[in-house]
């Protein structure tokens, strides 16, 4: 299979997007505010952030793959692979044909449950076979002879033979393989990978993250990856975005978000899980207070004002602009304009 | 420290199909299980999902019948009971120490009765009191885990998960037992809501002198709230220690691979781990012969597949497992302290 250049140039470019949920009885909801994403080629950026944040609608919206009542009223998603003009999928119209043509092919999507992408009642090798045909009109015996090769790839012992199988027919983790399998058909450039690991056990965990990293190292692509769990972040993400109640509140190299949380929300929710340290060493979690508001009743200003430890005069009525902290590190808190960083840790 | 329960030789096999679609297959989902609960401590049990955890919790609290071998409550008070001896008269008395916690508060509370009503149940079911007195116990347990006397009429959709999980603590609580299984009671929770259940059982535990056993699949977790862990894999109990031992060297194979592949939240201790975690679970249908852990075990030898190794102290510590060569092998713990590597 052909590999995809290795390069810093970014391939998707999310820009000041906001995702807007209407309801015939409701005032609209603003589920993601205005964020800021960047993928590029042979990375990882982890969408990281407790449930109902946004990160999957996030990740829908790539897509375009949202509910009805959803839609994009500001910002651009830019889609631009090596050398091509860019694309801004935000504007492509539902159905058309572009649209269809990056869908599935040049962006993928995984999912938590395999089976919301693949189907019982067809066995695993035709549902691959027929993603070949159908998007690089391979004929049937060659689809079949890449099928083959991809599912050995994605480590499915017997490959030739687990091909005739039906999805029901595998275990979890393979049939996790087998969704991954589809997913890579036709060679995307960018994969988005949503709680891929959640459902399955460490060790199953352990094997899926292997392999996704093994695959972006063959085959180069992008990878937009969403989790809810800190230690999956630190073991795949080169970049990581933290996400809060539909904001994107820091955003940087694992490195520089783990070793130096910018933002109270980042910084609260590394204290809320335990140390692997020896109970000489132990310290008692410290949780965030109470529990995220629904997003209707979202501050104007910071989405953390109420659980926010440091909140003060301008947090509750004045968005906090995206500061960078160094190193293309960034954060959106107040405190990072008024004093110098060191004082908020 | 006073044992306060004793689970020995216990196993239970479920029977599945029969009747006129072919032949019933049996299912043993524990095999031999012994291990005892100490007074005041918190007893984890770790495994991958299928390993028996839920249904052992299941048999100590007589949800479900055992198939062979006894449960012992040794109360206070002195004297043995053998719950796995009792009829449902005669063990009700005792149900009322020994609670239990689910991982999915909703499926576990009753979607149509108010949330006193809930917490009522069990002291109405037990006749413990009634009127004034169990308003008060009710709206005083509540309080104690953090819900508002004010919210006591609402309905449990009207709660957040964290809330839902509270409730569910509350209930079991209100019964001032003495043991408490939670069966994965924070693993659906959020970190930031989980982190504050975990601080709400450590306070209910010093206060009210409760002894837990901890089910979870999360072993960051386990390893900040246990004292001591026991590991299961297809039914077998392959390792028993205190936490410390365990994650500082662990005895058996399959401990090692656990831990192994436990995400760890600091990127500077990623781990290349590549082909170290191996194969999937069997079916506990098609169990190997010897040690339940050969198919997967990078350490295996002949022997392995064919003799099964006895759970036993390691070199006269308090750490037990089940390894033919749990006194020699080397394994690799979790704590390994971070190293000092520079990133561009
Ligand atoms: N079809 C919809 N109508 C209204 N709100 C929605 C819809 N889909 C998602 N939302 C809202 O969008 C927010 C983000 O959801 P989601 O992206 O699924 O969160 P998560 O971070 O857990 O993946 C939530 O508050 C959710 O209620
Ligand atoms: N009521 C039941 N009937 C038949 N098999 C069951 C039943 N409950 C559990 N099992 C089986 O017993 C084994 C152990 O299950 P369980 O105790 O739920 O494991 P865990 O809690 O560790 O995930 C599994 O293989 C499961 O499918
Ligand atoms: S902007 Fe204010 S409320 Fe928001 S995180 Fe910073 S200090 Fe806290
Ligand atoms: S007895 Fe053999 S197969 Fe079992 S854990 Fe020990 S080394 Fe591995
Ligand atoms: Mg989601
Ligand atoms: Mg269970």
């Amino acid at each position: 299979m052909p590999l995809i250049p290795m390069a810093d140039k970014p391939i998707l470019t999310i820009s000041d997007m906001s995702i807007v949920f209407s309801s015939p009885d409701e005032a609209d909801i603003e589920a993601v505010r205005q964020v800021d994403l960047t993928l590029t080629p042979g990375k990882t950026l982890a969408l990281v952030g407790e449930s109902g944040c946004g990160k999957s609608v996030t990740a829908r919206a790539v897509l375009r793959l949202l509910d009805r009542n959803a839609s994009i009223p500001r910002g651009s998603i830019l889609f631009q692979p090596g050398g091509e003009a860019p694309t801004d999928i935000a504007r492509l119209k539902q159905d058309s044909l572009p649209l269809r043509a990056i869908r599935g092919s040049q962006i993928s999507m995984i999912f938590q449950e395999p089976m919301s992408s693949l189907s019982p009642v067809h066995t695993i090798g035709d549902q691959i076979d027929e993603m070949m045909i159908l998007h690089e009109g391979l004929k049937p015996k060659a689809a079949r002879e890449r099928t083959v090769a991809l599912l050995d790839q994605v480590g499915i012992p017997g490959a030739r033979q687990r091909a005739e199988a039906y999805p029901f027919e595998l275990s979890g983790g393979l049939r996790q393989r087998a969704m991954i399998a589809m997913a890579l058909a036709c060679t995307p450039q960018v994969l988005i990978a949503d709680e891929p690991t959640t459902a399955l056990d460490v060790t199953t965990q352990a094997q899926i993250l292997d392999l996704l990293r093994q695959l972006q190292a063959d085959f180069g692509m992008a990878m937009l990856f969403i989790t809810h769990d800190l230690g999956v972040v630190a073991e795949i993400a080169d970049e990581v975005a933290v996400m809060y109640l539909g904001d994107v509140v820091e955003q940087g190299s694992v490195y520089d978000v783990f070793a130096r949380p910018s933002h109270p929300y980042t910084q609260a929710l590394m204290s809320s899980i335990p140390k692997m340290a020896r109970k000489a060493e132990r310290v008692r979690l410290s949780p965030i207070k109470g529990t995220v508001p629904a997003p209707r009743d979202r501050p104007d200003g910071c989405a953390f004002t109420s659980r926010c430890p440091y909140a003060f005069e301008p947090c509750a009525t004045v968005r906090p602009e995206r500061t960078d902290v160094g190193n293309g590190h960034h954060a959106r808190c107040h405190l990072l304009t008024r004093q110098p960083v060191e004082a908020v840790a | 420290m006073s044992t306060l329960l004793t689970v020995e030789n216990l196993s239970k096999t479920y029977v599945l199909g029969g009747g006129w679609f072919g032949p019933a297959r049996e299912l043993a989902a524990l095999t031999d299980i012994n291990l005892t609960v100490e007074a005041g401590e918190t007893l984890a049990i770790v495994g991958e999902s299928g390993c028996g955890k839920t249904t052992l919790g299941r048999c100590i609290i007589q949800a479900q019948k055992v198939s062979k071998g006894t449960v012992t409550y040794h109360p206070k008070a002195g004297g043995d009971v053998e719950l796995t001896s009792l009829n449902k008269r005669q063990i009700k008395p005792w149900r009322q120490d020994i609670r239990m916690i689910f991982q999915d508060p909703m499926s576990s509370l009753n979607p149509n009765m108010r949330v006193f009503d809930i917490v009522a149940e069990p002291l109405r079911i037990h006749k413990i009191c009634k009127g004034r007195e169990l308003e008060e116990r009710v709206i005083s347990t509540l309080e104690k885990v953090g819900i508002p006397a004010e919210a006591v009429g609402r309905y449990p959709h009207a709660f957040s998960g964290g809330q839902r999980q509270r409730i569910g603590i509350a209930r079991a609580l209100v019964l001032d037992p003495k043991l408490v299984i939670a069966d994965e009671a924070v693993s659906a929770l959020d970190v930031s809501i989980q982190a504050q259940v975990l601080n709400l059982l450590e306070d209910l535990k010093a206060e009210f002198g409760l002894t837990y056993i901890f089910i979870s699949h999360d072993l960051g977790v386990v390893n900040y709230i246990a004292d001591r862990v026991v590991v299961m894999y297809l039914g077998h109990v392959v390792e028993n220690a205190p936490t410390e031992m365990l994650f500082e060297r662990p005895r058996h194979p399959y401990t090692e691979l656990l831990l192994e592949a436990l995400p760890i939240a600091d990127p500077l201790r990623r781990k290349g781990r590549k082909t170290e975690v191996r194969g999937e679970i069997p079916y506990l249908g098609n169990r190997p012969v010897g040690c339940p852990f050969h198919t997967r075990c990078k350490y295996a030898q002949d022997r392995c597949r064919t003799e099964k190794p006895a759970l036993r102290p390691i070199n006269g510590t308090a750490q037990e497992a089940a390894c033919h060569f749990a006194e020699t092998l080397d394994l690799k713990g979790a704590y390994e302290d971070a190293p000092a590597k520079e990133f561009a």
